[in-house]
């Protein structure tokens, strides 16, 4: 080949580069994956299917899909919310507000399940209060949501933040001479303008809201059947030694994450001229 | 007709158009000029001072509300839409009770495509237009709520020289076939005189002149404007 690109390495060179990088992601990324089905599927399909219909693990399944029903529309409201905010407005205390989306980043998510904890716990500040009320939060359902929300909060804000202080204020200055309301203004113009950048957020933000396991773990008291979701079925099968059940939930959570990766790349596929007519 | 009075960007600046008139604001950068555009439009606002259209008096409305037509110096066209939406969208976002049926939408696009010599571009995004084409569509999409002004801000600084001209000579062309009032921005003083029919040249905040071009260039009113516009 001759050498068009005067950036390009000489042949061997790229050839080890790329069986480097092949390697190293064949050995951190794949043969962990291959390893949950093959462990999965180790007695057979028969059994890889009863592990995963039999109740307690149905009622993981269940409560995972609902917990991540509620966490992650809530946070594509409030991540378009912030985003929209930072990116489009100047106001005082903007520097301080993108670091504070950042926090469930820095913070490990074992700290922020014990702050729910500090809060609404029986012994926390609301906990008198909502036991007055009854109102049952730690160990249960709104206790797991709040970590789930606090642990995948800046995935879709984080997507949009720099996509929309990329495109700038002009589409929205041409939306409001041609008569556009603020709400006009948002639905027409600004979030089709980042919906990619959205679409990926949220995304993300359900596999790590399906995934999460410290936070929840910290809140959820682990009551089989009820309070105990994927990855926390999946913790207290192996601790039980049941090899095979604990490998058949965590493949329907890499299944899950495989799904996610193969819709985001139907989805560009799908829109690729629209894609590349925007220039992205 | 608009007043105005002191703004940080702006000093003591009082300007009065007639109906029907094409306006060059003209200046170097920083002069104001933009700002000026902005604060008429409503996308700025001043601290001070007063901005009235036709008697009434809009200092305080909303850009969306003050029957304007804006013109960005890049385009500023929506890329998710095509051509035809980007026009139609300012009537297509107009309350249910006002907004025109859809067959009526549609032959507004397409006269309005015609205005902008971009019949059968209506079908295609933003993206699949050049330069000039662009700045046609957006035009054209400034036009389609009939607005009582049109603004335009350095709208021919990302063109080349051919283009500039072409898009120059339909810029006056649909002026005169309108008859609307017309304002545009520009630091190219050949550009304000062949299209304007006066020319406020701004520096520092302020007003050196306001005139046809004929009055700036026989009677400059100081050295500044003299050395402008040479």
């Amino acid at each position: 080949m001759s050498r068009s690109n005067p950036l390009q390495e000489s042949r061997t060179a790229r050839l080890g580069l790329v069986l480097l990088a092949l390697a190293y992601v064949g050995l951190v990324l794949l043969i962990p994956l291959g390893a949950v089905f093959a462990e999965a599927f180790a007695e057979g399909i028969g059994a890889w299917y009863a592990a995963i219909t039999e109740p307690d693990a149905l009622s993981a399944i269940r409560l995972t899909l609902l917990v991540a029903a509620i966490a992650v529309p809530l946070n594509l409201v409030f991540g378009i919310a912030a985003a929209w905010a930072i990116a489009k407005h100047d106001f005082r205390g903007k520097a301080f507000l993108t670091t504070l989306i950042d926090l469930p980043f820095s913070v490990s998510p074992v700290v922020a399940g014990l702050i729910f904890i500090l809060l609404f716990g029986g012994q926390g500040w609301f906990g008198p209060l909502l036991q007055d009320s009854g109102l049952q939060i730690i160990f249960a359902l709104p206790g797991m949501v709040l970590a789930t929300i606090f642990v995948t909060f800046p995935f879709i804000a984080r997507e949009v933040i720099p996509l929309m202080e990329e495109q700038g204020k002009s589409d929205e200055e041409a939306a409001l001479t041609l008569g556009a309301s603020g709400w006009q203004l948002l639905w027409h113009v600004t979030l089709p303008n980042v919906r990619w950048g959205l679409l990926y957020g949220v995304l993300l933000a359900n596999a790590r809201a399906m995934g999460e396991f410290g936070a929840v773990s910290v809140v959820s008291g682990h009551i089989r059947g009820e309070t105990n979701t994927m990855p926390l079925q999946v913790e207290v099968l192996y601790n039980e030694y049941n090899f095979v059940a604990a490998f058949a939930v965590a493949s329907l959570l890499a299944l899950l994450a495989l799904v996610t990766l193969a819709l985001k790349s139907y989805l560009e596929w799908r829109h690729r001229d629209v894609l590349a007519a925007r220039g992205h | 007709m608009k007043h105005f009075s002191t703004y940080p960007a702006l000093n003591g600046v009082s300007l009065d158009i007639g109906p029907g008139e094409f306006v060059a604001l003209l200046g170097p950068s920083g002069s104001g000029k933009t700002t000026l555009l902005r604060i008429i439009a409503g996308l700025d606002f001043p601290d001070s001072g007063r901005i009235v259209f036709a008697g009434e008096e809009v200092t305080d409305k909303p850009a969306a509300r003050r029957g304007i037509g804006f013109v960005f110096q890049h385009y500023a066209l929506f890329g998710h839409m095509t051509v035809a939406r980007n026009i139609a969208f300012g009537l297509s976002i107009l309350p249910r009770r006002k907004r025109p049926p859809r067959h009526e939408i549609a032959r507004r696009v397409e006269e309005l495509l015609e205005l902008v010599q971009l019949q059968g571009c209506g079908e295609r995004y933003p993206a699949q237009l050049s330069g000039g084409q662009r700045q046609r569509v957006a035009l054209a999409r400034a036009l389609a709520r009939d607005p009582q002004i049109l603004l335009l801000d350095e709208p021919f600084g990302a063109l080349d020289t051919r283009v500039r001209r072409e898009l120059r000579s339909a810029l006056r062309r649909i002026h005169e076939n309108i008859g609307l009032t017309t304002i545009f921005v520009t630091h190219d003083h050949e550009e304000a005189f062949a299209l304007a029919d006066r020319v406020a040249i701004l520096s520092g905040g302020r007003i050196e002149q306001f005139d046809t071009p004929q009055g700036i260039q026989e009677a400059p009113a100081s050295s500044f404007v003299e050395s402008f516009v040479s």
